[in-house]
């Protein structure tokens, strides 16, 4: 096999292990452990007036049983604000078990640990909590209202509030440059719920040694090295006494970043306290109501724009749903905000959001996080302009466009990360025209023509999206020989099933020059590599990617160092191919890798024969010199890491056919379209991967997943019953082709892709319904209900004319102007 | 008070298997924990995602809507034991990892599962009959275009090795 593996769209190393049933995710590790589970509030919001666990006493199996009040030192306190942020004035994050107030169904009141589950929920069921009920916040309208407050402390129920703008190039701030803008729209725009919903829910198994005094924790999480380090603080345990490491993690999606969970902490506590091993692994209704939510928030569109359809001021003010307590700070409506600008350039702009705290589940982020709401709001804003103007859908979009030379192309915001918004590299036009071109954009109306002569109604939309990839602050590699040739890389990142063995070995593979059969990679073991941040942002492959490459290179630099001397020759007169170092031109004079790394390592006892070569008497040298130089090390290892200085910026444009059912109001995506630049790829077989799950994941978004709460904070859809994900029957072919335009920010040139699949979705399809039914669409996700309701509405139903240079057809403007031109 | 235990015994992957447990046990955690086959994986626990699918005498069922002693009697195929007993995988299996149609893996069981009695019973799906096959089991990653593809594989391999 070459060893050229980058680019390769190569078979996944993980799979032999994980088709044959021999995955360890987190509940097929600790059997013999004991089992917790817990006490959860009924209630939105309530005060515990009483616990009273005697009913549980006498339960057969029954090990111990906590509450708050039993919480010693640090593990009392509050869950840590893990992103703090001047603008979130009112941070609150919750207890690991309820303080005197619970604030959404869900929140853990009481701990019990017993000999096996059954016996852990038989008990669970007997502990009395006496409540009295208070009234709840629900919904983001509501909140803001504040007629009645989640946090006592907190005025209005804000959590934080923060404004960004940026003035026009004739120095014009948005409001204004919307005033003396030929056209002017305004419109409310919102989205619901929805949920990363992996289908392994969290799970938490400790293990305390009292003889060695350590801890070891198993997590089903998106941060090994994150949850050691606030464990052991919580725990007051040193670091090094702690070890944390994510098996198999059976899908995350984002809502495994969110640490310590409660669990996460009370699981290991009880371990050492108990001096047994225990576990806690989630079920289904548990994760949809003490995990996190996303997506819900209602936005105040004002846009100015010129008659191309030239955007000239931009003023989004959007409420953002960030639930009972905000331990992931306000990441989600950051992202929102700056992201929502995607590939073009608005003149002025002004944004405002408003966090708001409901006695609701936690909003942390979802795969796309926050993206797919700024792009949902910047996309149906182009298709606005271009329905007031009668102008075609892509004209508009091209006409905002920052064109290929712009590049470093500076949006004037502050990302996620606190560095500027300067988006690296790209070719938005291109990106354009290749989808239009995939799903024949232009010839769209002869088929609408012809679907509607039957009957049927077809509709097309498109939209287009930037996202921020691979944020910093760092990660980090470990590459390692050992003396029969393996090839050990290790990156303290952790995996959630995006392929990273795969990928990471790839890179290694090309670097080192070694067969990737060689190569073994390790993630989110804290055992094997200490620092890092975690999975999260479609960051592992930039990150931790380059981090490998670079202490591949170092290492590289080592082993050629060492054959050089080995083979007398100049180190750059060397290759290493097929895991041997060459002399180039000289195909005699070699020596494997393996050797090279005996040789690292001056030993004075040998374990085999291959050691014996570097024993004291027979590694020649000068008598005058240390076996080990001074400044190096013995072993042939590399660390490397890669701390970007901003984020790279990929980029993609989707689009969609719909047909829409004239009397079911069914929606059916007949075809779907993507076009992806992530910069160089890695693995193409991977990202295309990647890109389909996503794409499935916003089209549940879009037509079927929402979160319902009643008016009593109650979450009436917690099951799979009622939560509607897509099976393989809702999901259609998904066609895609690539754009790669490198990024000029890291060695590798890579772009994260992980969670591109997911962010446009909701527009697409809302243009596509939208063209379809001639009815606006401003609210996601849209239903066959909800279609139903709106025609039945008949919300502006009277057909425009066609847009100039799209097919006339049931495409039609509706569009309400309360602003006027 | 204790509670009582039933003697249950069945074949599993062809071998002769058993345990004592409470009536309640279902077979998914009697398959993971009593007997340690942890392929099986729980994803949801009221029969809707089918990462719990075993094969029952053949069928497929979801065994975290059926209780362990129900099953006593009866012959269990796991995800253990779809590879042939040198561990050469089966044409779905094979399959799957062909067509990269796992991410994360854990639905990946009970797709197998289903996919091995699927093509067992229609060795040549048309496309609507695969999707139609598959459209009781959730996956979270893969947005199923390469499990399908997949499903497709498999019948073509299982057909050359006839």
């Amino acid at each position: 096999m070459t060893t050229k593996m980058f680019g390769e769209p190569i078979r996944r190393l993980e799979d032999p292990r994980l088709v044959a049933g021999r995955g360890r995710f987190l509940d097929d590790l600790g059997r013999d452990a004991l089992a917790a589970a817990f006490v959860r509030s009924p209630h939105a919001h309530a005060r515990i007036a009483d616990i009273d666990v005697s009913g549980a006493l006498d339960v057969d199996g029954l090990v111990a049983i906590y509450t708050w009040d039993d919480l010693a030192g640090r593990v009392g306190e509050p869950l840590p604000l893990l992103i703090p942020h001047p603008a979130l004035t009112h941070g609150r994050t919750g207890y690991p078990l309820a303080r005197d107030v619970v604030r959404h169904v869900g929140e853990p009141v009481a701990m019990v640990v017993a000999a096996d589950r059954y016996v852990a929920e038989d008990a669970a069921e007997r502990v009395a909590v006496t409540y009295e009920p208070l009234p709840p916040v629900v919904g983001v309208e509501a909140a803001a209202a504040a007629e009645h407050l989640v946090h006592d402390d907190v005025p209005g129920n804000v959590g934080a509030h923060l404004v960004q703008e940026v003035a026009g190039e004739n120095g014009l701030d948005a409001p204004a440059a919307i005033e003396r803008a030929p056209h002017r729209l305004e419109f409310r725009l919102a989205i619901e719920r929805s949920a990363s919903m992996p289908l392994e829910g969290r799970g938490v198994y400790a293990r305390w040694d009292a003889d060695d005094e350590s801890l070891r924790v198993y997590s089903s999480t998106q941060t090994s090295t994150s949850v050691r380090m606030a464990v052991a603080a919580k725990l007051d345990l040193p670091p090094t006494k702690v070890e944390v490491i994510a098996p198999d993690v059976g899908g995350g999606f984002g809502v495994k970043i969110v640490h310590p969970w409660p669990e996460e902490i009370l699981v290991p506590w009880a371990a050492r306290l108990l001096g047994r091993e225990v576990k806690w692994t989630e079920d289904r209704r548990e994760h949809f109501v003490s995990s996190a939510h996303e997506r819900g928030q209602v936005h105040f569109v004002r846009v100015g724009f010129d008659d191309e359809g030239r955007v000239l001021g931009l003023d989004v003010r959007f409420l953002h749903d960030h639930g009972a307590y905000t331990p992931y700070g306000i990441i989600v409506p950051i992202i929102t905000s700056t992201q929502l600008l995607g590939p073009y350039k608005v003149g002025a702009y002004r944004v405002e959001f408003t966090s708001l705290y409901t006695n609701t589940v936690q909003v942390t982020p979802y795969r796309g996080a926050g993206r797919p709401q700024g792009v949902f709001c910047m996309e149906r804003t182009m298709d606005r302009i271009a329905a007031h103007l009668g102008r075609d859908r892509t004209r508009v979009r091209a006409a905002n466009l920052i064109q290929p030379g712009d590049f470093p192309y500076d949006q004037g915001l502050t990302f996620q990360d606190g560095r500027p918004l300067i988006y690296d590299s790209g070719d938005y036009p291109e990106l354009l025209r290749m989808v239009k071109e995939l799903i024949a954009w232009d010839d769209f109306g002869a088929a609408r023509a012809e679907a509607a002569a039957r009957g049927r109604r077809l509709g097309l939309g498109l939209a287009c999206y930037v996202e921020g990839t691979g944020v910093g602050p760092y990660e980090g590699g470990h590459v390692e020989v050992d003396s029969a040739g393996r090839v050990h890389v290790s990156t303290g990142l952790t995996s959630q099933g995006q392929g990273h063995q795969t990928a990471f070995a790839q890179i290694a593979a090309t670097e080192l020059g070694v067969p990737i059969e060689d190569v073994r990679v390790t993630t989110g073991d804290t055992r094997r590599f200490r620092y890092a941040v975690g999975t999260f942002a479609s960051r592992a492959a930039v990150l931790s990617g380059n981090a490998i490459a670079l202490a591949c290179r170092a290492l590289r630099d080592k082993a050629l160092r060492i054959a050089a001397e080995a083979l007398e020759a100049d180190p750059r007169d060397l290759d290493i191919v097929d895991g041997v170092v060459r002399v180039r031109g000289d195909p005699a004079a070699s020596i494997p890798l393996r050797t090279v790394a005996v040789l690292s390592n001056p030993l004075r006892y040998a374990f085999d024969e291959e050691a014996a070569r570097a024993t004291q008497f027979a590694v020649g040298g000068s008598a005058d010199l240390p076996p080990v130089a001074e400044g190096d090390q013995p072993g042939l290892e590399g660390i490397g890491y890669y701390s970007p200085v901003r984020s790279t910026f990929a980029a993609g444009a989707h689009a969609a056919v719909v047909e829409t059912d004239p009397d079911t109001a069914e929606v059916r995506i007949l075809r779907y379209a993507v076009v992806h630049d992530c910069g160089r790829l890695i693995n193409p077989r991977i990202v295309e991967g990647q890109i389909h799950g996503g794409v499935a994941q916003g089209i549940g978004g879009a037509l079927y997943e929402r979160l319902v709460y009643d008016e009593h904070g109650q979450l009436l859809n917690a099951s799979f019953m009622d939560f509607l994900m897509p099976y393989a029957t809702e999901i259609p072919v998904i066609e895609t082709a690539h754009l790669q335009t490198p990024s000029p920010l890291n060695p590798l040139g890579i772009k994260g892709a992980g969670e591109a699949g997911v962010i446009p979705v909701s527009a697409v399809l809302a243009a596509a319904v939208e063209d379809a039914e001639g009815i606006v669409i401003d609210a996601m996700p849209i239903s066959p209900d909800d279609l139903f309701r709106l025609r039945r509405e008949g919300a502006a139903a009277a057909p425009a004319a066609g847009r100039e240079g799209e097919p006339a057809g049931l495409s039609g403007s509706g569009d309400r102007n309360p602003a006027g031109d | 008070m204790a509670e009582p235990r039933f003697e249950v015994e069945l074949t599993v992957n062809g071998v002769r298997r058993g345990a004592t447990v409470p009536a309640r046990r279902l077979l998914s955690d009697f398959l993971r924990h009593d007997l340690g086959l942890t392929g099986t994986h729980v994803g949801c626990e009221h029969g809707v995602c089918g990462c719990c699918t075993v094969l029952l005498d053949g069928e497929p069922v979801r065994s975290c809507l059926m209780l362990a002693v129900g099953a006593a009697g009866h012959a269990i195929t796991t995800v253990e034991g779809l590879a042939a007993p040198d561990g050469t995988p089966s044409p779905v299996q094979r399959a799957f990892t062909e067509c990269h149609g796992l991410q994360c893996g854990f639905c990946t069981p009970g797709f197998l599962c289903t996919v091995t009695a699927l093509l067992r019973d229609n060795p040549r799906p048309a496309d609507d009959e695969v999707l139609e096959g598959i459209s009781g089991n959730l996956c979270r990653c893969t947005g199923y275009q390469n499990i399908v593809k997949a499903v497709h594989r498999a019948a073509r391999l299982m057909a050359e090795a006839e």
